[in-house]
């Protein structure tokens, strides 16, 4: 067992929910950069409440052109999933990881192997965006050996049958996504990010957090509005392939914290 | 519903088993390949499909009109092609299924068109399609056209410089072609491409996917669209012959005219069948299966998994991977799958070219290139070749590799 910590992601993030905070989870590719890892431990000192490794996949369909491009300078600079694992491994993060990626990674490490090496490492979850419901039950039992958690994706046109199973067998929360389209930065988010975390809400007392189009303070403040708090994604990997340092990177995390904090003070 | 107990199941009078091509499971899997990987996003699409398709394929109208558009505006049936020289030139019997003559040049546009009227019927008013070779992405551009619908076509950016006579064609019919710019920049990344673009456009667009490939339905569905390659071959062959051919033979990208044909003939234990894969793109039995393209499949990766890039000369076979329902027949060894090198293909496409006065697609050309390999083994059988295409787009590619190796100055001494 990982001594990073011990309680599952979805007890960790409704004790800070309960405290009337709105979580913010930013996400880091694996080997985007040399110091990927210090990157991590930055957002989570900048405020993150858990933070997504993004493992890099050749084929990523679910990503826009930023994640895309994030993948493709992970991937030519070698990173592979065990190597992914094997980095984040031996550190205090505080907060829980959360490994995403696609499925073939996990498939091919193989699912015992694959939640064993991820615990190690101080994972608590996956996001596993093209395993839908009805094909993640091996994984997910795999996977709840070892206390990692499977998180499970509702969309916008996700009607209400499916929406109340994805309640139910979703772990950690339900990954809220914001809009039809494919990760990136958007100006501003759909009213259908909204509508659907009311309905996720409504649907069982899950955690719900949007992903998806989260560019900054505002959008993360309107995000949190009727969610419990938001993933940013595109706009942090768009900062670090554009040069930013870790501090940078980390800075605008703490802005986003701030605003935040400042639209829902906690209790 | 389950598929099993729907009226269409009348038409498919079994399950799918390891030998036979019939139904998928109600997930969508033919043995353990197939199924529906896609992201929440694409689930209701993919569902609405499933519907759409099983109530429209359970309706006779649709049929026939479906079998109308094909004759009236496709020209099918397509004709058999017995090729008296390269038959004695081979010592065997060889037969062409002259896929290669329907309108548009290909057997793309028999999914294409069924693919369109579904669109259509679903109240669909814009198609949006990969394409490799541009084949699948001129048919798709033709039956937009035709049917008065938008369209858009997402080729890699080295495909689109390849084939730049096929984007041509496909922006004089009206459609719209993006370059996909990602990873190896041919067909998987304008697969990829088109998935993204389907997310955010699923509820007027149509994505006409062009092989038997991707999530639940579209393996089987654009396998049905096709069958009617095999089942016109077989009464094609039995009325020239007697008999069956002993062996079916077509080239596999995707593996959708290989379905097509294979359809015709899976019952029928004495019928080999072969696909003809080309060496750089070889995907069958390898082993690992992966999940990638919304389906599980065979494909082409590295040991962690990552998805490897095809290199074929053939720009419409460029795909790492090999459709689920091939997956299953590769595995269960109903169907057998050999690669064949671009060198063989070049000598096969002017082989038949310079013997039948055929100038094949590249990508057919890989099945004439095994059937040339094997012909001490195939002596005196009865081969019939599925000629998927016709090379008039590949001339040019072919006349500059030619005049490289042959130095030659558009095919005569310099
Ligand atoms: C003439 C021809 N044959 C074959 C193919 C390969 O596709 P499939 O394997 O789906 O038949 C293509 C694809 O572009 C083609 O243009």
């Amino acid at each position: 067992m990982t001594a990073t910590t011990t309680v599952s992601l979805e007890a960790h993030l409704n004790e800070r929910i309960a405290d009337g905070r709105k979580v913010l989870l930013p996400y880091v590719t694996a080997g985007i950069t040399d110091d990927w890892v210090d990157l991590v431990e930055a957002v989570i000192d900048a405020g993150a409440d858990a933070v997504e490794i993004g493992i890099p996949f050749s084929d990523p369909a679910m990503d826009g052109t930023t994640i895309q491009e994030a993948s493709v300078v992970a991937l030519d600079r070698g990173m592979a999933p065990a190597q992914a694992l094997d980095e984040l491994r031996g550190r205090e993060y505080g907060v829980p990881l959360i490994a995403m990626t696609y499925y073939n990674l996990v498939y091919r490490y193989g699912h015992e192997r694959f939640a064993a090496d991820a615990v190690e490492a101080g994972v608590r979850a996956t996001i596993l965006p093209d395993l839908p419901m009805e094909q993640a039950g091996d994984w997910a039992t795999a996977a709840a050996e070892h206390g990692i958690e499977n998180i499970l994706l509702a969309a916008p046109v996700t009607n209400d049958d499916r929406l109340a199973q994805i309640v139910e067998r979703t772990e950690g929360f339900v990954y809220v996504v914001s809009t039809m389209g494919t990760t990136g930065e958007r100006s501003d988010v759909d009213d259908a990010a909204s509508v659907l975390a009311r309905r996720v809400k409504a649907a069982g007392d899950r955690p719900a957090i949007v992903g998806f189009g989260i560019s900054g303070p505002e959008t993360a403040v309107a995000a949190s509005r009727e969610s419990d708090g938001v993933i940013v994604a595109s706009a942090l990997m768009r900062k670090v392939l554009n040069g930013e340092s870790v501090e940078q990177a980390a800075s605008f995390v703490g802005e986003m914290r701030a605003a935040l904090d400042a639209a829902y003070p906690a209790n | 519903m389950a598929l099993s107990e729907h009226p269409i199941a009348d038409t498919f009078p079994e399950a799918a088993s390891p030998t036979h091509m019939g139904l998928p499971d109600a997930a969508g899997f033919f043995g353990e390949f197939g199924g529906r990987f896609v992201g929440e996003p694409l689930i209701g699409a993919c569902q609405e499909l499933e519907e759409a398709f099983i109530d429209a394929w359970a309706d006779p109208e649709f049929r026939n009109e479906f079998i109308d558009v094909l004759r009236d505006y496709g020209g099918r049936p397509s004709p058999l092609t017995e090729c008296e020289n390269l038959s004695q030139d081979l010592g065997l019997r060889l037969l062409l299924k002259r896929e290669d003559l329907n309108h548009t040049g290909s057997h793309k546009i028999n999914n294409v068109i069924g693919q369109a009227l579904l669109a259509k019927r679903m109240g669909k008013t814009r198609l949006i399609a990969e394409t490799g070779a541009g084949q699948h992405g001129v048919a798709t551009a033709t039956a937009a056209a035709l049917l008065g619908m938008s369209c858009t076509v997402y080729m890699g950016e080295v495909d689109m410089e390849r084939q730049a006579l096929n984007v041509f064609r496909m922006r004089l019919m009206g459609a719209e072609v993006i370059p996909a710019m990602s990873g190896s920049r041919t067909l998987k990344d304008a697969v990829n491409e088109a998935m993204r673009a389907w997310v955010a456009e699923v509820t007027d667009t149509h994505y006409c996917l062009g092989s038997v490939m991707g999530p639940h339905p579209y393996p089987w569905m654009v396998r049905t669209f096709h069958e009617i390659i095999g089942t016109e071959a077989r009464q094609q062959v039995e009325a020239l012959t007697g008999g069956l051919p002993d062996v079916a033979v077509a080239c596999v990208g995707g593996g959708s005219n290989a379905a097509g044909l294979f359809a015709g003939f899976a019952d029928d234990e004495t019928v080999r069948l072969i696909g003809a894969e080309p060496a750089g793109g070889a995907a069958a039995g390898r082993g690992v299966p992966a999940i990638v393209h919304g389906m599980k499949a065979y494909f082409m990766q590295d040991e962690v998994g990552q998805i490897l890039e095809a290199e074929s000369i053939s720009a419409g076979l460029d795909y790492p991977g090999l459709g689920p329902e091939h997956s299953h027949l590769a595995l269960n060894k109903r169907a057998e799958y050999y690669p064949v090198t671009d060198e063989q293909v070049l000598d096969s496409f002017q082989l038949l070219s310079r013997r039948e006065g055929i100038i094949p697609a590249l990508e057919s050309a890989h099945a004439i290139a095994w059937v040339v390999q094997e012909k001490e083994q195939l002596a005196g059988k009865t081969v019939l070749v599925n000629l998927s295409g016709r090379g008039d787009k590949d001339v040019r590619q072919v006349q500059e590799i030619l005049d490289v190796q042959n130095n030659t100055v558009n095919g005569a001494p310099k």
